[in-house]
């Protein structure tokens, strides 16, 4: 056994599983993207973005869909409530609802609201056209406002769905520009 | 150890043959036995502070209320108890077997990389000193579970900043200690030894180092993002910033579930070298062992989100993960017939090895029917999170790995020191350990199925003559392992001397070529495989 | 070891069926379900157990048999075989037929387990550190919320009440408000949490979901048999994870219009509750039972707190200084340290605790807040 030789070989191996164990911390941090893909595929977390464009305007007469309307300020001195609590709609119908929001705290706070969904796979089938999601909300202390959601039922929802929660939780967006917040979250 | 008796054909050149003396022998060592040694004891002082933390789990347990520990302190000493136990005893032993053995069983000098193998062991030690320091950071230890999931892991104390710290250098020992371990065996095996006529606990170690390589780094990564979501404002685990917590469960158990491989298979290389010795008859079904390791090996890679039937994920990814999941019973089940094949029609003897082998294999599958179980979704979700759960990875994390590790110390004790163990002792140790092991882990699958969550400081009353006997039986199988201590130190000192081959029926290289005690030099020449 | 050897198995043998047969009368299998659902989920559990327990008995009867009969001490040669094909594919597909036989029961299940369309009721469940907010969002109560938190007392945890924990059959299991439902009705439960995952699970019903900050998550479950169930969460959640207890209370329908009816008169009623003039020792008596639900976890009954892990409240500064910081304080907790808000308590609840706090031990501030300055402060 020639030892110059093998040791060239070990070192070849070696730097060869070097370099695939720093692959494999890249593809740790490769799995975030590939996860919100995976979301945003399966509609499972489509969140802050309108969507592309509605296929399905057909209005299905046939089938009523019960919509819920959920609110939550984690951790922010808001109100923050849907106007209705629920609609019936037919799948393909436009609607639009809205949501209350007052800041009761004494300093401006910038606020992102993150949507939700239940059942989850029924998030696809929910087109946001516009929403308050779709940027931050910056609200001055005791201001208040009505915020417009507008959006579809995808008719393609499956049969077996038939109440669908809209939940939006509101978020600090800490050291966000008070004056004009501008751009997605 | 120290009864170098260098046999004549070891010296063939005497270039750097004689062992230097005192801590400088230790500290700089690049000696694949010396290096595998102080993993051993490394491990086994692990398993000792691990120990004393369970020991305090359970005397919190031991009645209802809060007697002894505060529950924060509590939830401190289960999260190091489960990272000391898996990331600083379990690991670490087995790579203590990796050294000592893989050299002497593939017919090497030593591991391809002597400085790196010495630097991958020298890491260990300031990584537990982290583990240890974090209990006495301001507001205590980070009381956030061993998974430590997100969002809690990010709100914790500074004590987690030491605790990822501790898991990044741990993560970097085992990276470099498996870079060492596939290219020794890939590139080092003496001339005629092909892989499949390597011995199988090569073989698991060779796949058990490639999921060490893939998996780690994805770890990393995960405490990576968790340091920087603490830190540095990024949002990868926060859903105020557009990310998400369950995230954090992905890519942990990306890493998670083949780390309980990562666990397991060296230990069924063990278990795969004791029972034929003790059979006296070769091993059932040499390659489908092997092609049954790959497979698990590989499944593990596609189970992951089993852990997370709770956590809100679409049916169908839930039904594919239970499908998948129970698909792995399958070359696990292979594994255990081809062990009772092998004792089939044998001429068995029962020494302390077999023994501890046996208890293997009777608790391992015991702890892989419940894993059977478990994967069924609809029933893991009433279990998930309960003592079942904890039952049932102890009956593999203990019964599995830590039995088969005694099994293979046992074995090879002799090998190691030139001297014999007590075997009535031994014995005796087997015995305890498994009485006292069943006594504290049978009864926690009926609270777990009767709903007492895990990590509780205190519980409700209906469980506390479970809980009672569970921690009867903690103590039990804690003083049993000084039992342990007592015959390893007694063997050392005072054992007989032990023959070159003390196991009729051990066929690998290091029995069959090479003196007992193993000499500190062996194959210096590769030796001849027909 | 061979007659000694089987004595030892033997003993070992007898003493694992003895802790069975001794320990009988004690619960061995899942909580007696209370749900279709539920039965269904205890039926799957037992016929696969069941199956592998014949499995391991099958696999180790061959094991034991080996173990007795081909041991060296009775003579025993070794054969030299080490491979049988037909053995060894029998082996990988016969437990393929089983796991098949196992995945069609349970695929039927959890797809049943899933479905949480047309309920009735629907309630959100909010996880924070450490209790349970209930709002019910849509059915008979929708309107109605509360939070729910454990109402043992600290003096049987804490060990200063053994007597009375040994006589609490609810011992870490009873909260203050139930989540109150009606029989027989799909009830739709959307959890989701304030800070960290909390999972809200009560095995009676067969229910277990995680609660994850920012996101909701549903599940769902139709009592058959008014009573109370209880469960705990289920996901570490920090300090006190093992202490916030779920009750769940199944109503016949008229006693749950009944509650929603008192409910909703105490809603009307709390509106007004501002304006009601409270004295010193009305707030303090309030308070006191506010501090033993809140604060006194870490701060302790004799409010000296823990060294080095929660300060004392006896002697502090802020409860002896000006009322407009301890109130903000409590209002906004103190960021990194285990000091929370508390915002979420009612104005007569946050005056009555501060008033508690600045008038209790060695604290002898005399001073009153009253609930009107909380709401002051608030805006």
């Amino acid at each position: 056994m020639n030892s110059m030789k093998s040791e060239r070989a070990n070192r070849r191996m070696m730097t060869r599983l070097s370099i695939f164990a720093v692959a494999m911390f890249g593809f740790g941090f490769l799995l975030v993207p590939f996860y919100e893909k995976i979301c945003e595929v399966t509609g499972v977390n489509n969140l802050i973005k309108p969507a592309a464009a509605v296929e399905n305007t057909q209005i299905d007469k046939s089938r009523w869909v019960t919509l819920e309307f959920d609110s939550n300020a984690h951790g922010l001195e808001w109100d923050f409530k849907p106007v209705q609590r629920s609609v019936r709609v037919h799948p393909g119908e436009m609607i639009q609802i809205e949501y209350d929001v007052r800041n009761n705290s004494a300093n401006a706070i910038v606020g992102q609201a993150i949507p939700s969904y239940g059942p989850k796979h029924a998030a696809p089938y929910v087109k946001k056209l516009e929403c308050f999601c779709f940027k931050q909300q910056p609200l001055q202390a005791g201001e208040g406002k009505r915020m417009p959601v507008q959006f579809v039922i995808d008719s393609a929802l499956p049969a077996d769905v038939n109440t669908i929660t809209l939940s939006y939780t509101f978020f600090e967006v800490k050291g966000a520009a008070m004056p004009k917040a501008g751009g997605q979250g | 150890m120290d009864a170098a008796h260098a046999q004549s054909h070891d010296h063939s050149h005497d270039d750097h043959g004689h062992k230097p003396s005192g801590i400088m022998r230790w500290v700089k060592s690049t000696n694949h036995k010396d290096i595998g040694t102080m993993y051993l004891w490394f491990s086994f002082c692990m398993f000792l502070v691990g120990g004393v933390m369970a020991l305090i789990i359970r005397s919190e347990l031991f009645q209802p209320g809060l007697q002894i520990v505060r529950p924060d302190f509590f939830n401190s000493m289960t999260t190091y108890h489960g990272l000391i136990m898996v990331f600083g005893a379990i690991m670490p032993a087995f790579v203590g077997f990796a050294n000592w053995l893989i050299p002497m069983q593939i017919g090497a000098p030593d591991m391809a990389f002597p400085r790196m193998n010495n630097l991958s062991f020298w890491l260990l030690p300031p990584a537990a000193l982290l583990l240890i320091a974090a209990q006495f950071m301001p507001g205590g230890g980070a009381g956030v579970g061993w998974t430590m999931y997100a969002p809690l892991s990010t709100q914790a104390g500074p004590a987690m900043d030491l605790t990822i710290f501790a898991v990044h250098t741990l993560g970097i020992s085992s990276i470099m200690g498996s870079i060492n371990i596939i290219t020794t065996i890939l590139n080092m095996r003496a001339p005629g030894l092909t892989l499949m006529k390597m011995p199988l606990f090569c073989w698991t170690w060779l796949i058990t180092a490639y999921l060490l390589v893939a998996v780690m780094p994805v770890l990393a990564g995960a405490v990576t993002m968790t340091l920087t979501d603490r830190h540095f404002g990024t949002h990868f685990f926060n859903a105020a910033g557009g990310g998400d917590p369950v995230l954090y469960q992905h890519i942990f158990w990306f890493f998670g579930h083949p780390e309980v491989y990562i666990i397991a298979i060296p230990a069924f290389g063990v278990v795969s070298q004791v029972i034929p010795a003790f059979s006296r008859k070769p091993l059932f079904g040499y390659a489908s062992m092997v092609y049954a390791t790959a497979s698990i090996a590989i499944l593990s890679f596609m189970v992951w989100a089993h852990h997370m039937y709770t956590s809100g994920m679409p049916v169908e990814a839930q039904l594919y993960f239970m499908y998948a999941t129970a698909l792995i019973a399958v070359p696990t089940g292979v594994k255990v017939f081809n062990w009772v094949a092998t004792m089939w029609k044998g001429s068995l003897t029962f020494e302390t090895p077999m023994l501890f082998s046996l208890g293997f294999l009777f608790l391992f599958t015991l702890g892989g029917f419940t894993g059977l179980v478990l994967s069924i979704t609809p029933v893991d979700v009433q279990l998930h999170d309960t003592y079942y759960v904890v039952a049932h990875f102890h009956y593999v994390m203990v019964a599995g790995a830590l039995f088969s590790a005694f099994a293979g110390i046992y074995f090879w004790l002799p090998k190691w020191t030139g001297k014999m163990y007590n075997e009535t002792l031994g014995k005796w140790h087997f015995w305890l350990s498994l009485v006292f092991f069943n006594v504290t882990f049978f009864v926690q699958h009926f609270l777990g199925l009767a709903g007492m969550p895990r990590r509780i400081p205190d519980y409700a009353l209906q469980f506390a003559e479970f809980n009672m006997i569970s921690s009867i039986g903690a103590f039990g199988f804690g003083l049993s392992q000084l039992l342990f201590l007592y015959i390893v130190i007694k063997c050392i000192t005072s054992g007989e001397k032990a023959p070159d081959k003390p196991w009729e029926g051990a066929d690998s290289l290091e029995w069959t070529h090479l003196p007992t005690p193993a000499p500190w030099h062996s194959f210096e020449t590769p030796p001849v495989i027909k | 070891m061979s007659i000694k050897g089987i004595k030892r198995w033997a003993a070992a043998g007898a003493l694992f069926f003895w802790s069975f047969a001794a320990w009988a009368e004690y619960k061995l299998n899942l909580q007696t379900p209370h749900t279709s659902l539920g039965e269904k989920i205890y039926d799957l559990h037992s016929i696969i157990t069941a199956i592998c327990f014949v499995i391991f008995i099958g696999v180790f009867g061959f094991m034991f048999y080996a173990v007795f009969k081909h041991r060296k001490s009775v003579g025993h040669k070794a054969a030299q075989f080490h491979e049988n094909t037909a053995v060894e594919v029998a082996w990988t597909l016969i437990p393929c037929v089983i796991l098949i036989a196992m995945a069609v029961p349970a695929t039927g299940t959890l797809i049943t387990m899933r479905d949480t369309s047309e309920a009735d009721l629907t309630i959100k469940a909010t996880g924070y550190q450490w209790k349970w907010g209930y709002d019910y969002l849509k059915g008979e109560g929708s309107g109605i919320s509360f939070y729910s938190m454990l109402s043992t007392p600290r003096a049987q945890i804490d060990g200063t009440d053994v007597a009375g924990r040994n006589a609490n059959p609810n011992y870490l299991l009873e909260t203050d408000n139930h989540l109150v439902v009606p029989v027989g009705k799909k009830i739709r439960i959307l959890t989701t949490a304030a800070d960290v995952i909390h999972a809200w699970y009560v095995p009676a019903l067969a229910v277990k979901q995680d609660a994850v900050p920012g996101f909701i998550r549903d599940t769902w479950f139709k009592a058959e048999k008014p009573g109370i169930y209880r469960g705990q969460c289920a996901e570490l959640c920090g300090k006190d994870h093992g202490f916030m207890p779920i009750v769940v209370e199944v109503m016949e329908p008229a006693a749950y219009t009944a509650w929603v009816g008192s409910q909703q008169k105490k809603i009307a009623a709390a509106k007004v509750d501002p304006n009601k003039s409270w004295t010193l020792d009305e707030l303090k008596a309030h308070g006191e039972k506010v501090y033993a639900q809140n604060c006194v976890a870490c701060h302790q009954a004799t409010g000296m707190g823990v060294p080095g892990a929660f300060p004392a409240l006896s002697g502090s500064k802020v409860v002896n200084g000006p009322k407009a910081d301890q109130i903000k304080l409590l209002l906004a907790g103190k960021q990194g340290t285990a000091m929370a808000s508390f915002k979420h308590l009612s104005d007569a609840d946050l005056a009555g605790v501060i008033t508690f706090t600045r008038n209790n031990w060695s604290n002898k501030t005399g001073e009153a807040v009253a609930p009107a300055e909380i709401k002051a402060a608030r805006n």
